[in-house]
């Protein structure tokens, strides 16, 4: 048997949605990413994949653990990866986004890595540049290896997404990890509950196949994934919740609240998730973020998942294809 | 194009006699089985190599530790072809630092796989020595490469293909060539 049979691509060159994803591109992704998990687990992290390709980050919003991931992942498959963070770059100098791209993919790159706050920006370079774009992250829209790398997750400790019941708790209408999560999770069969304040939950939001609950005992209450959202504290100057404290009291995940999904009953295992950062003491407890959490697990996966795309968007001729 | 069967080159029992010759080689060549370790390449290899440590333990009652290589990441042809191939488990859970590993393969053909194992295994540690054991060698090398231990050499024209089928996968046992 020779491996030439084995082969499967992605429709696209570029990732940039969930949404315009199919169950068949999801479930090769996180496939592939298992296998990118133990390089990232032996002395070597280095695979040559990718040799002499170059990766560009180019952040137009703050970052730590995506930048870095995205980096890592690059660097372990023997890519030049190059930081750019507008702060420091032309962007303030009032170059627009499609000349700073067309620049750096005039110095020949392979892939560009965009995180940016107007939703559609990585699909409009995408739409004008030969290089793969990655979508780390636009505006309210979407965050693609961010569900990605949760869906991983799910399936590593729970061993399926089928038929598991998901709850995401927090600020539904900012989050673009929450959305993406829907497209992907509803896609591959989960059952999706989305729970937060009123304001914080966009009218229509069940059209994507969530259900919405404002009332989080009753979100959690026999879920097998709890993941709660990062609560914005700029969004309580915008009268979007009265309080930290009382959004911690009616939203926060807690020991209490996390015992209603149902731990203690025999064979039932929950998990807790978290895209970071997280507030401690408002979406999240310590003791539950400490002791019940899977949120470094989410960190690490993060790295095979990001170099499982990088590695299938690489794929030789697909232009042409 | 579709290819048909043009001959039968080994049948099961064919398949069986050539790995234990090829025991028996590994056992001599390094005088007996201390320090071994036989890794087979994905995805050819891996069955093989798990039947040529069974027989090693059948011969000299001791087990050697087996593992699997998948080199898809060290393939040279990553960006010039039109898709990705799936990668496959690499699941070595032993030391190969200073062990002699066997190599395991179906098939040496041009020997680009070998070339890209070798690459792969160096990243695990520092083995003693590789060698090479190959179920069939049907010529046509790319790079400078030569199997230590052959189950059958089988002269062959570039345009054929050799297929093995194992029974672990479920599929009649046999090595055919395939012609157009």
């Amino acid at each position: 048997m020779t491996l030439e049979g084995l082969t499967m691509a992605l429709s696209s060159k570029d990732l940039l949605d969930i949404k315009g994803m199919t169950t068949d591109e999801i479930k090769l992704i996180l496939d592939t990413a298992a296998t990118f998990k133990d390089v990232s687990e032996r002395d070597i992290k280095k695979v040559p994949a990718l040799r002499g390709k170059t990766v560009i980050n180019l952040f137009y919003e703050a970052s730590t653990r995506t930048r870095t991931s995205f980096e890592l992942a690059g660097k372990r498959l023997s890519a030049d990866v190059i930081n750019i963070s507008t702060s420091t770059s032309s962007v303030v100098k009032g170059e627009t986004l499609l000349d700073t791209a067309r620049n750096i993919e005039a110095m020949k790159c392979d892939i560009i890595i965009i995180r940016h706050s107007c939703p559609g920006a990585p699909h409009f370079l995408a739409s004008r540049l030969k290089s793969s774009v990655i979508n780390a992250g636009d505006g309210f829209h979407e965050h693609p290896t961010q569900a990605l790398l949760d869906m991983y997750t799910i399936r590593e400790k729970l061993g399926k997404l089928e038929g598991l019941t998901v709850a995401i708790v927090g600020d539904i209408a900012h989050s673009r990890v929450a959305r993406s999560n829907i497209y992907g999770l509803v896609a591959m069969g989960a059952n999706v509950r989305v729970c937060g304040p009123a304001t914080m939950v966009p009218p229509g939001i069940e059209r994507m196949g969530a259900k919405v609950y404002y009332d989080a005992d009753k979100a959690v209450d026999g879920a097998d994934v709890i993941m709660m959202l990062r609560l914005q504290l700029e969004r309580q100057a915008a009268g979007l919740f009265p309080g930290v404290r009382e959004y911690a009291k009616l939203y926060g995940l807690n020991p209490a609240r996390l015992k209603l999904a149902g731990l203690e009953r025999a064979g039932k295992n929950v998990i807790v998730m978290h895209p970071g950062p997280m507030n401690r003491g408002v979406e999240i407890a310590s003791d539950v973020a400490d002791n019940s959490s899977v949120i470094l697990d989410q960190v690490t996966n993060g790295v095979a998942v990001r170099m499982a795309v990088m590695f299938l968007l690489s794929g030789g001729s697909k232009a042409e294809a | 194009m579709t290819m048909k069967e043009k001959a039968l080159i080994l049948d099961k029992a064919g398949i069986e006699r050539a790995l234990t010759r090829i025991a028996h080689e590994i056992l001599e060549k390094n005088k007996g089985a201390k320090g071994l370790a036989v890794v087979g390449i994905q995805r050819g290899g891996v069955h093989l190599a798990k039947r040529l440590a069974a027989r090693i333990h059948e011969i000299e009652g001791v087990d050697v530790p087996v593992g699997s290589l998948d080199i898809t990441m060290y393939r040279d042809d990553l960006t010039t072809r039109k898709s990705q191939p799936v990668p496959q488990a690499t699941d070595i859970a032993f030391d190969i630092q200073d062990r002699v590993i066997v190599l395991v393969d179906d098939v040496l053909f041009t020997g680009r796989t070998i070339r890209a194992a070798l690459n792969s295994i160096m990243d695990y540690g520092r083995p003693k020595s590789i060698q090479l054991a190959v179920l069939l060698d049907r010529g046509h090398r790319e790079l400078p490469v030569r199997a230590d231990f052959v189950g059958k050499n089988l002269p062959t024209s570039a345009r054929e293909k050799v297929e093995v089928t194992l029974a672990e996968d479920g599929v009649e046992e046999k090595v055919v060539i395939l012609g157009e």
